[in-house]
C-alpha cells in the first residue's frame, strides 16, 4: 500500500522509501543499491508517480517493494517485458528495471537482449554478484570457470558471460559498469543513467556476503583496488594506479598494460570516448578482466538515437495526420460491403 | 430445381440449372494461388448475395514439393440461396490443377459432381509426383463424376500470347483462367474480381492487364467451347435485411477488439509473436494506428504476454494472441495476470496438436489448456466464438468481462473460425454491451490507496501509474487481502486463493441467458462449444425435421458456465457432446454436472459433416 500523503514539491530520499521492512540478508551489497537510487531520485525532477520500478525473480527482484513510487514484482527474467509494454502504454512514466546475472542473463537472456537492441526507455540494473542467492548458492552465468558451488561439486564447465559484452552486442545505447560499495562512483553512473534517454544499462558489482563474498574485492577493497580498476572518463587518457603510475596503451591493436614514464606519457595512452560511433572499443575494454587487467568502471558507451517509445509514437501521429482518428464504422466497412433489403 | 433457357448477354444461348445451392473446390500446388482465386469467388458470391461459408485448406509447408499430394492447398466455398453454417460436406465441384490435387481431394467429391482438370499438368512425371500408377482420366476411376479435361496452360498461354509477359509470368496466371470458367458455369458476376485485380496491380499495368485477361478468357471459353452444356444459379439468399460484409475469423477478432477499446477511449495494446494460425490478428492490427492500436511484435511468445501485462498495469487494454504452443509458453504469466488481478486478453486460435501438431489444421483439443493448464488454483475465465462474425463479438466480451473483473480471459477460436469466411451482417455501435472503464484518482482508504481493496463483484481497483498518490506494488508473490503487501500466512492465503475463484465464478452472474434450440424436454440433448456450432446446429434441426426430440445447446462460456446449463442438461434422457478433441468439454460437463455424456469425437484436423453428425444423433435415438 502506498501512504496517503500529497506529493511535496521538494522530495527527499525517505520520500522514496516505502512503509515495508527491507529483508535482504544483513550485510548485503543490495542495501547500498537502494540506498543511492533513493538518494538520486530528487534530484531528477521527475514526480513519485511517474517512477515504476519493475523486476523479476530473485534477491535484487524485491527492490520494487522497498520503493514508494509504483512497481511490479513480476517473473523470472521477464522484466523487460513487462517493461516494454508498461512504455508503450505511457511513453511519460520513468521506468527502472532490477535484475540479476541469473534473472537477466539466464533466464531473461532473451528479453534483456532484445530490450536493449529495442532502446526502450528503462533504465537496467543489472546486480551481479556471479552466484544464485535465492536458490541458496549455485553457479551462475557470470560464475568464474571452474567454479565449485552446491550444484557445482567438481567446478563449473561453462565459459562465464560478460554483462558489459552482451549489452555492447545488443546495441544498448547507454552501458556502463560501477561497484555497490564505491558509493560515489555509483550515484554518479546512475544520475546519468537515469537522464539517458532509452536504455540504460549498468552492470553493478555486487556483493553476496552468504554465497560467494568477495567475489568483487579486488574491485572494491580501499587498499587494493586502485591497482585492479579503470575509471573511464570521457576524453581522458587510461590511467589508473594507487599512484596514477599505470596506463592503458594499444599495441596492434591490443590493449597492455604500461608503466608511465621511462618514455611513455599519458599521450601514448588510450584516451576514452564514450560517444564512439562504434562499440568496436568499448567492446575491447568489456574483455580486460581481472588479474591480466584493471576491469574498467564508469561509462562505456553512449548513443543518442530515438527510443522505441518515440518511433512507436511518431507512427501513432503520422497515421492520425494522415488518416484522422480511426472510427469503428470505417474498420467495418473495410473491403467490399452490400445492403440486403 | 427447375430448369430454364435464358439469353445470355453473349450470343449464345445457354441452359442454366437454378441450384438453391452448390459448394465449389478450387485445388492447386501450393503456390497456384488458390487461396486467392478462392477469396476472390467467396468475395464475388458474398457481394452477389449468397449466404457463404468457406474452408481455406492448406498444408503448414509454403512450398512443399511441388506436385505432390503434401502440396496441395483447396478452397472449397459454399454459397446458397437459403441459410447455411458450414461450408458443405460434399463438394459439387472440384477444379483440380495437377493429379495430386485431384487425388487429395476427388473422395470429397459427390457422385455425378462435376470435376475440371487441368490437363496440361498430367504427363507421366505428374501423374508419378502424385503416387498415380495409372492414369485417372484413363483409368475409368472417374466415370462417376463429369469430368472436363480442359488445357488450363496451353489456354491461358494463348490468351496472354500479345501481353508480352514472360512463361513464368503467364504460366501464375492460369488461376484466374479457372476462376473464369467458375464464373461462366455458376453465372458469377466478375466486376468484384475485375475491380480487385485493378486495385491490387495499379503499379503494375501489365499484370492487371493480364489477369484481366485471363480471367475473362476463362469465361468466354466456358461459354463458347462445347465442351460444357449447362450453367448454374444460385440465386441470393433471403438473409436478415441490413448492411453486409464478408468477415473471417481474424478479421472479426481484430476489430471486435478494436471496437472494445474505442468504446472506453482506451489504448489497445497487443503484444503478440507470429504464429499460424494467429498471425493474421497482428497483421490486421498493426495497420489500425490512428485507432490507438499499438502491437509489438515480441521476441517471443513470453515477452508478447508480458509486454500485454505490462500495458495493462500501466492501464491500456493489453491483448495477446497466439495458437496452443504459443499459449503453452504464456502459461506462467497467465498466472501473474491471474495473482496480480490485471484486465488482460488472450486470444488462442486452437490448431491441431500437441506440440506443433497440425498447425494449419483446426480442432478444439486446448479447452483443457485454457479451463485447467496452469500451476496453482488459477480460474480465467474462459470464451468460445461460435462462427467466423461471433469472434466480433466474443472479442468485445472478452475486454468487458476482462476490465469489470480486473482479470485476465482466454478467448478460443481455432483455424476454422479464424480462415473461414461469411457474410457478416455489420452491428449497430449502440447495440453492443456497454463497457465501463473507472481509474482511482484517489486513495480508497484512510490510510491510504489499497491495491486490493475489493468492489461488490469481488474486482480490485485499477490504480494507474502516474496517479499521484496511489504509488503501490504488486507481483506474483501471495497478497495480503487489502493492502496488497507480500504475505506468507496461511491463513490470507487461503482466504485470497478462494476469494479469486469466488470472483471469477461470480461472473456467471453476469452473462446472458443460456437456450436451447428445439424442444425444452426431450430424448436427446446435443452440448457443442466453439467453431463446430454451424455443423452441429444443422444436423440438429435435420434430425429434428425427421419427427425426433433433440434440442441443441451451444456453448460460448466455457468457464465459468451459464447458470442455465445445470437444469438445461438434466432435462434430457441422453446428452452428446460431439468435439474435434478426445472429449475435453465432456469431461468438464461430467465433473461439474456429475451426468454421463455420450462422446463424439473427431481428431482429423477437419470440421464435422453435418452428415456423420447426424448419424449419430439417429443411432443414439433408436437405442432409447
Amino acid at each position: 500500500m502506498s501512504q496517503a500523503n500529497t506529493v511535496p514539491l521538494n522530495l527527499t530520499a525517505k520520500d522514496f522509501a516505502s512503509d515495508q521492512d527491507v529483508r535482504w540478508c544483513p550485510g548485503c551489497g543490495d542495501y547500498s543499491i537502494l540506498a543511492q537510487v533513493k538518494n538520486i531520485m530528487p534530484s531528477l525532477s521527475v514526480p513519485r508517480e511517474k517512477y515504476v520500478f519493475v523486476s523479476g525473480i530473485g534477491c535484487s527482484s524485491r527492490f520494487p517493494y522497498y520503493m514508494n513510487t509504483y512497481g511490479f514484482h513480476s517473473i523470472h527474467g521477464r522484466a523487460p517485458g513487462i517493461a516494454t509494454g508498461i512504455a508503450a502504454a505511457n511513453p511519460e512514466l520513468q521506468i527502472w528495471i532490477a535484475t540479476g546475472d541469473g534473472d537477466g542473463l539466464s533466464i531473461g537472456g532473451n528479453h534483456l537482449l532484445h530490450a536493449m537492441r529495442r532502446n526502450i526507455n528503462a533504465r537496467i540494473l543489472l546486480f551481479n554478484n556471479r552466484i544464485y542467492g535465492l536458490t541458496k548458492g549455485q553457479y551462475s552465468p557470470t560464475s568464474e570457470l571452474g567454479k565449485k558451488t552446491k550444484s557445482s561439486p567438481y567446478g563449473t564447465i561453462d565459459n562465464p558471460l560478460s554483462p558489459i559484452s552482451v549489452a555492447l552486442g545488443a546495441e544498448c545505447t547507454f552501458v556502463a559498469r560501477t561497484v555497490d560499495v564505491d558509493v560515489k562512483h555509483l550515484r554518479t553512473v546512475l544520475e546519468r543513467a537515469a537522464k539517458h534517454q532509452g536504455t540504460g544499462f549498468i552492470e553493478i558489482y555486487q556483493n553476496c556476503n552468504v554465497f560467494n563474498d568477495g567475489a568483487f574485492e579486488y574491485a572494491s577493497d580501499k587498499d587494493v583496488k586502485l591497482d585492479h580498476i579503470l575509471y573511464l572518463e570521457h576524453g581522458k587518457p587510461m590511467v589508473f594506479g594507487k599512484n596514477r603510475e599505470k596506463g592503458i596503451r594499444l599495441n596492434n591493436g591490443n590493449p597492455e598494460v604500461v608503466m608511465l614514464g621511462n618514455g611513455i606519457s599519458e599521450d601514448d595512452l588510450l584516451f576514452h570516448d564514450e560517444n564512439a560511433a562504434e562499440p568496436t572499443v568499448a567492446f575491447m575494454l568489456s574483455r580486460m578482466r581481472h588479474p591480466e587487467f584493471p576491469e574498467p568502471m564508469g561509462v562505456f558507451r553512449v548513443s543518442k538515437q530515438p527510443t522505441f517509445e518515440d518511433r512507436l509514437m511518431a507512427q501513432l501521429k503520422a497515421a492520425i495526420a494522415k488518416q484522422g482518428p480511426g472510427k469503428i464504422e470505417d474498420l467495418f466497412d473495410d473491403g467490399e460491403t452490400w445492403v440486403v433489403e | 430445381m427447375s430448369t430454364t433457357l435464358t439469353d445470355s448477354p453473349h450470343q449464345r444461348p445457354k441452359q442454366i440449372v437454378e441450384l438453391t445451392e452448390a459448394a465449389v473446390r478450387l485445388a492447386g500446388d501450393s503456390g497456384d494461388g488458390m487461396q486467392l482465386v478462392g477469396t476472390q469467388l467467396t468475395n464475388t458470391s458474398a457481394v452477389f448475395g449468397n449466404d457463404i461459408s468457406t474452408f481455406p485448406d492448406f498444408p503448414a509447408e509454403i512450398r512443399a514439393p511441388a506436385g505432390t499430394p503434401a502440396g496441395v492447398s483447396g478452397f472449397q466455398i459454399h454459397f446458397s440461396s437459403r441459410d447455411i453454417r458450414t461450408p458443405g460436406d460434399k463438394v459439387d465441384a472440384l477444379i483440380a490443377m495437377n493429379p495430386a490435387a485431384l487425388k487429395v481431394n476427388i473422395s470429397d467429391v459427390e457422385k455425378g459432381g462435376i470435376v475440371i482438370i487441368n490437363e496440361d499438368a498430367f504427363s507421366k512425371t505428374d501423374l508419378a509426383k502424385a503416387g498415380y500408377a495409372n492414369n485417372p482420366l484413363e483409368d475409368g476411376s472417374l466415370d462417376r463424376f463429369r469430368v472436363y479435361r480442359v488445357p488450363l496452360a496451353k489456354l491461358t498461354a494463348d490468351a496472354l500470347k500479345e501481353t508480352g509477359l514472360g512463361a513464368k509470368a503467364v504460366e501464375r496466371c492460369k488461376n484466374f483462367f479457372a476462376l473464369g470458367i467458375v464464373y461462366w458455369m455458376y453465372d458469377r458476376p466478375m466486376d468484384v474480381t475485375l475491380n480487385w485485380i485493378n486495385d491490387k496491380f495499379s503499379n503494375k499495368p501489365d499484370l492487371a492487364a493480364a489477369n484481366v485477361k485471363a480471367l475473362k478468357s476463362g469465361y468466354f471459353f466456358g461459354e463458347t467451347a462445347e465442351i460444357f452444356s449447362i450453367s448454374y444459379r444460385v440465386a441470393p439468399a433471403k438473409i436478415t435485411p441490413g448492411h453486409y460484409r464478408k468477415i473471417t475469423g481474424n478479421e472479426a477478432t481484430a476489430i471486435g477488439l478494436v471496437a472494445a477499446a474505442r468504446s472506453i477511449n482506451k489504448t489497445l495494446f497487443f503484444g503478440t509473436y507470429p504464429i499460424t494460425p494467429a498471425s493474421d490478428i497482428l497483421h490486421q492490427l498493426s495497420k489500425y494506428k490512428n485507432y490507438d492500436v499499438r502491437t509489438f511484435q515480441a521476441e517471443d511468445e513470453i515477452a508478447a504476454v508480458t509486454s500485454a501485462v505490462g500495458a495493462s498495469f500501466a492501464g491500456a487494454i493489453g491483448v495477446t494472441a497466439s495458437a496452443g504452443p504459443g499459449i503453452a509458453l504464456k502459461t506462467e504469466t497467465l498466472g501473474l495476470a491471474v495473482m496480480t488481478e490485471l484486465p488482460l486478453v488472450i486470444v488462442d486460435v486452437q490448431r491441431g496438436g500437441p506440440s506443433t501438431g497440425l498447425p494449419t489444421k483446426t480442432e478444439q483439443s486446448d479447452l483443457w489448456q485454457a479451463v485447467l493448464g496452469r500451476n496453482g488454483d488459477a480460474p480465467i475465465p474462459v470464451l468460445a466464438a461460435s462462427t467466423p462474425g461471433d469472434c466480433f463479438y466474443m472479442a468485445h466480451e472478452a475486454v468487458r468481462i476482462a476490465i469489470r473483473y480486473m482479470t485476465p480471459v482466454i478467448l478460443l477460436t481455432d483455424g476454422y473460425l479464424a480462415n473461414g469466411a461469411e457474410p457478416w451482417k455489420i452491428p449497430d455501435l449502440k447495440t453492443l454491451p456497454t463497457i465501463t472503464v473507472s481509474h482511482p484518482t484517489q486513495p480508497n482508504d484512510p490510510k491510504g490507496y489499497m491495491p486490493y481493496k475489493r468492489d461488490e463483484r469481488l474486482a480490485r481497483p485499477w490504480a494507474v501509474p502516474g496517479t499521484p498518490g496511489l504509488e503501490h506494488r504488486i507481483g506474483g508473490l501471495e497478497k495480503a487481502d487489502v493492502t496488497g503487501n507480500v504475505s506468507y500466512e496461511a491463513e490470507n492465503h487461503h482466504h485470497m486463493t478462494m476469494t479469486r475463484m469466488k470472483k471469477v465464478l461470480g461472473i456467471a452472474n453476469d452473462l446472458p441467458k443460456l437456450t436451447v434450440e428445439g424442444p425444452e424436454k426431450g430424448d436427446l440433448l446435443v452440448i457443442s462449444w466453439g467453431g463446430t456450432f454451424g455443423a452441429v446446429s444443422m444436423s440438429a434441426q435435420h434430425v429434428r425435421d425427421k419427427g425426433h426430440s433433440v434440442a441443441h445447446c451451444h456453448l460460448r462460456y466455457m468457464f465459468p458456465f451459464q447458470k442455465e446449463l445445470g437444469t438445461i442438461i438434466r432435462n434430457y434422457r441422453k446428452v452428446l457432446v460431439p468435439e474435434l478433441n478426445t472429449g475435453q468439454l465432456r469431461q468438464l460437463l461430467r465433473a461439474e454436472y456429475l451426468v454421463d455424456c455420450i462422446g463424439m469425437n473427431k481428431i482429423q484436423g477437419k470440421p464435422f459433416l453435418i452428415s456423420e453428425l447426424e448419424e449419430k444423433m439417429l443411432s443414439i435415438l433408436s437405442n432409447k
